[in-house]
């Protein structure tokens, strides 16, 4: 090689990496606002209550933290697989400038009110152009950079990223189309039943492939590089691929299953959800697998001891979600709280762990470290982390099945045997529980940020050259 | 249900995507090797403070 080396870009994955842990802390800050809410109506004060509240809980963890976290790990992985630097010039810095002002101006928007209310679709439209402006920069860096590798084989996780990208435009797209009638308000494009359908199919999607496809590219870069092995089956990994997104796309009517859309509809997301579980566990058991023969690792690598449980919950919840798809359990759990602990079984034992784990791999590098400042924290987290998610999902299950159970129940002569409000009452207990969850959960993030500034502390940030491929020496 | 003529002819087109995507991959070999792949990505050293890879460097590649 000549003199100068060219570099990766890894400024703005330390950027990425960085702001996911401070977005973490405010997401599930929220979070833990609003479970107190539930469990102490009186601190829903004034323009801060639970309505408010909750829809900025949940941008900011899915797009901010999420967001972050894989902007941070994808920019990561498309530059070490393809050997190359990061292309696009400016458009790198506004991808991170550009996402962090809209997460400023969705946490200003929303508790003003200012919605267009869609779940986890909810900021206005002038954000929601900015979100478009963003992600097709976003597309067009990752997208330019995968045409400028220098080897020719694209890594599986790079056609997660890849898929999730695209994906995530067209739902954006799809869903946010509305009229504008003010600088502050727009009505959807769509009305009634379609929109609901429209709205769901966005709703689910957006679980599909922004927090699955893209945090399963994640596992398939960060799981082999922290346990030092290659994917147990890379056959299975590009299998596992395809057939995800040849079915993801059509599963969103079970979200409304008894409702005003028709019934065939509802058929159709069912079956396409009850096949989901094929794909999805065939990507848990290649990632678990990927340990094979080196299980003692587990026992003093917390990374991996993240990487790993966060995979055992997206076992978990990927089996429980086609189980819930199904109507007749749907007809029991829908509207409960149990909905709410499937997500959670996903968004934190899933999701939050495996890019806390991403986190811990990466954050060292980026700072010119070999490891983390504490490896005895980064445990401790793990075990808090555990933990919380444990007492989130559990508490949850038994209210929603409680509450499930309690709306149904029929005296002899057909009326209800309990009013609302009986439900409510009986659920405070495991309310509390599940705020206790989310305390353990946010503390975790705590230690992590601890752990975090720590290590960055005295760090280098200095740019490391690309490594030549393989097979490309001369 | 006005929603389904917009949602199955996107879904429709973004198959024959995927299947246009998946006919690229395979016609320009990106699945010839199905094994190496997986053992390549282990293989860029990105510890940036090289504590054991002077032994590291200069093992010969193989696996």
């Amino acid at each position: 090689m000549s003199g100068t080396k060219t570099t990766y870009n890894d400024k703005v994955v330390r950027q990425f990496a960085v702001m996911t842990v401070i977005w973490g802390i405010v997401g599930m800050l929220v979070g833990v606002i609003i479970a107190a809410q539930l469990v102490w109506p009186e601190l829903n004060i004034g323009f801060l209550h639970f309505g408010r509240l909750r829809p900025l809980h949940t941008n900011a963890v899915i797009f901010a933290f999420g967001g972050c976290a894989l902007f941070a790990t994808s920019y990561w992985c498309v530059q070490r697989t393809g050997h190359t630097r990061l292309w696009g010039g400016p458009l790198i810095p506004f991808t991170f400038w550009g996402w962090q002002l809209v997460i400023l101006l969705a946490a200003i928007s929303l508790p003003l009110g200012i919605t267009q209310g869609k779940e986890y679709a909810e900021l206005e439209w002038p954000i929601d152009i900015l979100i478009t402006l963003v992600w097709v920069s976003y597309a067009i860096v990752f997208f330019g950079t995968i045409g400028k590798r220098t080897v020719s084989h694209i890594y599986v996780a790079n056609w997660f990223f890849g898929a999730m990208i695209i994906a995530v435009a067209l739902l954006h797209l799809g869903n946010s189309a509305a009229l504008p009638v003010s600088f502050l308000k727009s009505y959807s494009a769509y009305a009634g039943v379609q929109d609901a359908m429209i709205q769901w199919w966005y709703g689910h999607n957006a679980v599909g492939f922004f927090l699955t496809a893209g945090f399963l590219g994640m596992m398939y870069y960060f799981v082999p590089k922290q346990a030092g092995r290659p994917v147990y089956s890379y056959r299975l990994s590009v299998v596992h691929f395809w057939a995800l997104i040849f079915t993801y796309m059509w599963a969103g009517p079970h979200h409304l299953h008894y409702t005003a859309l028709p019934d065939w509809t509802q058929s159709v997301g069912m079956i396409f959800s009850l096949i989901l579980l094929a794909p999805s566990w065939g990507g848990m058991i290649n990632g678990i697998m990927t340990l094979s023969g080196a299980w003692h690792k587990l026992r003093d690598d917390p990374i991996l001891k993240f990487l790993i449980t966060s995979l055992s919950f997206y076992g978990m919840s990927t089996f429980e979600g086609p189980m819930m798809s199904i109507k007749t359990v749907n007809a029991l759990s829908h509207y409960t709280d149990w909905t709410v602990g499937h997500v959670h079984s996903g968004a934190l034992g899933w999701v939050a762990m495996v890019s806390i784990g991403s986190m811990y791999y990466l954050l060292p590098k980026l700072f010119g470290k070999t490891e983390m400042y504490s490896t005895k924290l980064m445990t401790t987290h793990f075990w808090i982390a555990t933990i919380g998610t444990v007492l989130y999902i559990a508490s949850t299950w038994i209210s929603g099945v409680m509450q499930g159970l309690m709306w149904r129940a029929v005296n002899a002569d057909g009326t209800l045997a309990y009013s609302f409000v009986e439900s409510v009452k009986g659920s405070y207990p495991f309310w509390a529980i599940r705020w206790l969850g989310g305390v353990l959960f946010l503390s975790g993030m705590l230690i992590m940020a601890y752990n975090m500034f720590k290590t960055m502390a005295g760090g280098s940030t200095k740019d490391t050259p690309v490594i030549v491929p393989v097979g490309h020496h001369a | 249900m006005e929603s389904v003529y917009l949602l199955i002819p996107v879904s429709v087109l973004l198959v024959f995507g995927i299947a246009v995507a998946f006919w690229w991959s395979v016609r320009s070999g990106q699945f010839d090797d199905l094994e190496g792949p997986g053992f390549r990505v282990l293989m860029d050293e990105d510890q940036p403070t090289p504590p054991k890879n002077d032994e590291e460097a200069n093992k010969p590649v193989n696996s």
